[in-house]
């Protein structure tokens, strides 16, 4: 597909968010200083003042000097650049990918979006109406390469759409700073009389290069697009992912569940259609007023069945505050699985942990319950009881090893230890009876020891004797002592029951 | 043609239970065989599609039910059966169900926030037919809260069992209720240290049945019940008294082994 760019340009950025709370501001001079060398220096200056011939870098007292009541302020560049980073995400509405481009603009990857707001003319005054809207002075351009977008938005009077393969020719009149250059490279033009890139574009390569170096032809090359550029997305692009955006904003809650009934279908069928499945989903809706609610479900198997993701979604939907109204949906699909289509069986009974009406039920039941909450167990190649399996939030996976039989373990383990205390008679031998929560027990029978030792290359300490115990009611207990008998330090703890 | 009044009679009774929900097990259906305990049960089956209630105090007698209600799986899973156990803190130890017969990695776990999150997720496992039976503990369930499960499961036909965790338990709808308490174990071969798993099962109430008590063992992945091994009893009594001398004898025998 064609490639598109836009670029945006904050003309006032800074003046412009200091006036957002004091809209008086717009209408006199008004600057900001920062101080350079012990002098106080006007680091931004708004319409205002460069009509009255207030511009940048120049010194405050000269600035006063042409304006006497010239309204100052601080000038604060760490958060102005954070105030950029929220208009870049703000800007995710209109393309998954927006990359910063300081001090003051922005750069959008625009390939295939337009058609979505009905042509490029409507994309790009949607973008500048809509920042506009914010308060911001904004010019924007769009065109074949981001050096050529970036170009026309800040040196045409009027940027707009460039319409393809016609960048060249648009760049044509502009001057050399328009490339991106360094400040010594465009003045050496400017004295060489080359005042229009027109000029230049056509000379020899190897000249252009033994007197301006490198830099002002990879420029060039950026702009016309012989060299690629790559922009740096704020958010990584997820490769599923739909889009939906709204001519009016959406309130109700009937509104969201159409939304997410399209763009489901639309993304369940391109998975559908790559013999993939889902199996975790986010669902983003961009409100009007900067913020972004989403919902997020998890799948145990990978799935593109849309009723089923639909359902998990709808446990989820209360949270979606939609306030003034939400303009853009979109749904991601982080995760993602290969699902070969398997063979539709006429009689579904005992079909297991392959079952996808099992697979709907654990995935509802994670959706409410929470997606750590359930869980299977498979086992490991560990003696230490507590590493002995490990959890399993995948219907899919088949355990790696076969589960021991060969050794007895407690039904109910204790999550910690408990501490008792015991009385026994010689060195490894069973104890008599053992102290827990002020009940004594007298042991009838016992099996023992079993010695289960640290495994040191993952946990440093002493090793455990088990003790399989019965006491005269007949309860059965897993027991064992931390530690050598001859140490003196050795304690006894309670660690299971059996049936 | 007049047949007889206790043809009616048992005609009658038959209807009853099918509108109670005692329907005949279908071939499908895997059925739990539990020896002289399936004359307590009406129709001498043990009844699926049913929940059943383990009235369960201590954490000895949670796991005695538990081990009890893995041995009933046992013969009901078979080889593609899952489980879902909804728990709460405690904790089952999945490698311990694979001395049952059981496939550990079949069974599912949930962990609820609280009750109302357990009963939910209970009420929805059961409605799905996925699954081979729910075990749900849960700590006093009231009776309109377990005839909301026990409609569920009639629907479905998925086995529903109730740990129940509390002192004094009250009215459910659950067609029975059980407790089931650990029983010194039968030693092996006259051998010391603990042999097989032994427990008193009673059975408190069942619906159109009679209750009762009986003491089952499990030996070699299948239950085996007091009437077929009186002698072992009487063994065992006799063998547990000298427990130290078992002890050390078990002590020599497993650093042998």
């Amino acid at each position: 597909m064609h490639k598109r760019f836009v670029s945006i340009w904050f003309r006032y950025f800074a003046t412009d968010w200091f006036s957002l709370h004091q809209p008086e501001r717009q209408q006199r001079p008004f600057v900001l200083r920062t101080s350079s060398h012990g002098r106080l220096m006007v680091s931004a200056a708004n319409a205002p003042a460069e009509q009255s011939g207030i511009f940048k870098n120049m010194a405050l007292a000269d600035a006063r000097a042409l304006v006497p009541d010239l309204d100052v302020a601080d000038d604060e560049p760490e958060k102005i650049q954070r105030v950029l980073g929220k208009l870049a995400e703000w800007c995710i509405r209109f393309t998954p990918c927006v990359a910063l481009d300081p001090p003051d603009g922005l750069l959008l990857d625009v390939t295939g979006c337009a058609h979505l707001w009905g042509g490029e003319e409507q994309y790009l005054h949607d973008i500048v109406s809509k920042i506009s809207a914010r308060g911001y002075w904004v010019g924007a351009a769009m065109a074949d390469t981001p050096g050529a977008a970036w170009a026309l938005a800040r040196y045409v009077s009027q940027p707009g759409v460039v319409p393809p393969r016609q960048h060249v020719h648009a760049l044509l009149p502009l001057p050399p700073q328009a490339l991106r250059l360094n400040a010594d490279i465009a003045e050496r033009l400017h004295k060489l009389g080359l005042h229009r890139i027109q000029q230049f574009i056509k000379l020899p390569r190897a000249s252009l290069r033994k007197r301006f170096g490198l830099p002002l032809l990879q420029q060039l090359d950026k702009a016309t697009g012989q060299e690629m550029e790559m922009l740096v997305p704020i958010q990584p692009v997820e490769s599923y992912q739909e889009r939906l955006p709204c001519l009016e904003p959406i309130v109700t809650a009937t509104g969201i569940e159409i939304a997410l009934k399209q763009l489901l279908e639309s993304l369940c069928l391109r998975l559908q259609q790559e013999q993939k499945g889902l199996r975790k989903a986010v669902f983003k809706g961009y409100r009007v007023d900067g913020k972004t609610e989403q919902i997020t479900i998890a799948t145990s198997r990978a799935s593109h069945q849309v009723a089923h993701l639909f359902k998990l979604f709808e446990l989820r939907m209360a949270s979606i505050e939609p306030a003034l109204g939400i303009d853009l949906f979109a749904l991601e699909a982080p995760v993602v699985e290969d699902l070969l289509p398997v063979q539709e069986k006429m009689w579904k009974a005992g079909a297991g942990l392959d079952d996808e009406r099992l697979a709907e039920l654990v995935d509802k039941l994670a959706t409410k319950v929470g997606i750590g909450a359930i869980h299977r167990y498979l086992p490991t190649e560990h003696h230490w009881p507590e590493r002995s399996c490990t959890e399993s939030s995948s219907l899919a996976e088949e355990p790696a090893t076969a589960w021991r039989t060969d050794v007895q373990r407690p039904l109910y383990l204790l999550p910690v230890p408990e501490r008792i205390e015991v009385t026994a008679p010689i060195p490894d031998y069973p104890p008599m009876l053992f102290r827990h929560r002020e009940k004594v027990h007298k042991i009838v029978k016992a099996d023992g020891p079993e010695r289960i030792e640290q495994e040191w290359w993952l946990q440093q300490g002493q090793h455990r004797d088990y003790y399989r115990v019965e006491d005269e009611d007949g309860s059965r207990y897993w027991l064992f002592r931390l530690g050598h008998y001859h140490d003196k330090t050795f304690q006894w703890f309670l660690h299971g029951y059996f049936g | 043609m007049v047949s007889s009044q206790s043809d009616i009679v048992h005609q009658l009774r038959h209807d009853l239970l099918r509108l109670q929900g005692f329907v005949p097990a279908r071939h499908v259906l895997p059925t739990i065989d539990l020896g002289p305990i399936n004359r307590a049960f009406p129709q001498h089956v043990f009844p699926t599609a049913a929940v059943h209630e383990f009235i369960s105090a201590t954490a000895e007698e949670v796991t005695a039910a538990s081990s009890f209600l893995s041995g009933l799986l046992s013969s009901l899973m078979g080889r593609a059966g899952t489980v879902l156990w909804i728990t709460g803190r405690t904790h089952i130890f999945p490698p311990a169900l694979a001395a049952f017969g059981l496939q550990p990695h079949r069974f599912l776990f949930l962990h609820p926030a609280h009750h109302e999150q357990a009963l939910w997720a209970m009420e929805e496992a059961l409605k799905s037919p996925a699954l081979t039976a729910v075990v749900g503990e849960l700590r006093d369930i009231s009776f309109t809260e377990s005839r909301r499960l026990q409609l569920a499961v009639e629907h479905s036909r998925v086995m529903g069992f109730i740990i129940n965790r509390s002192k004094k338990a009250g009215t459910t709808a659950c067609v029975s209720r059980w407790r089931i308490a650990s029983l010194p174990s039968i030693p092996v071969d006259d051998l010391p240290g603990i042999g097989f798993l032994r427990w008193q099962v009673e059975l408190l109430r069942i619906r159109n049945g009679k209750p009762g008590a009986w003491e089952i063992q499990w030996r070699n992945t299948q239950f085996v019940y007091a009437s077929d091994t009186v002698d072992h009893v009487a063994n065992s009594q006799q063998l547990s008294t000298n427990n130290e001398q078992l002890s050390a004898n078990n002590y020599q025998l497993t650093k042998a082994g």
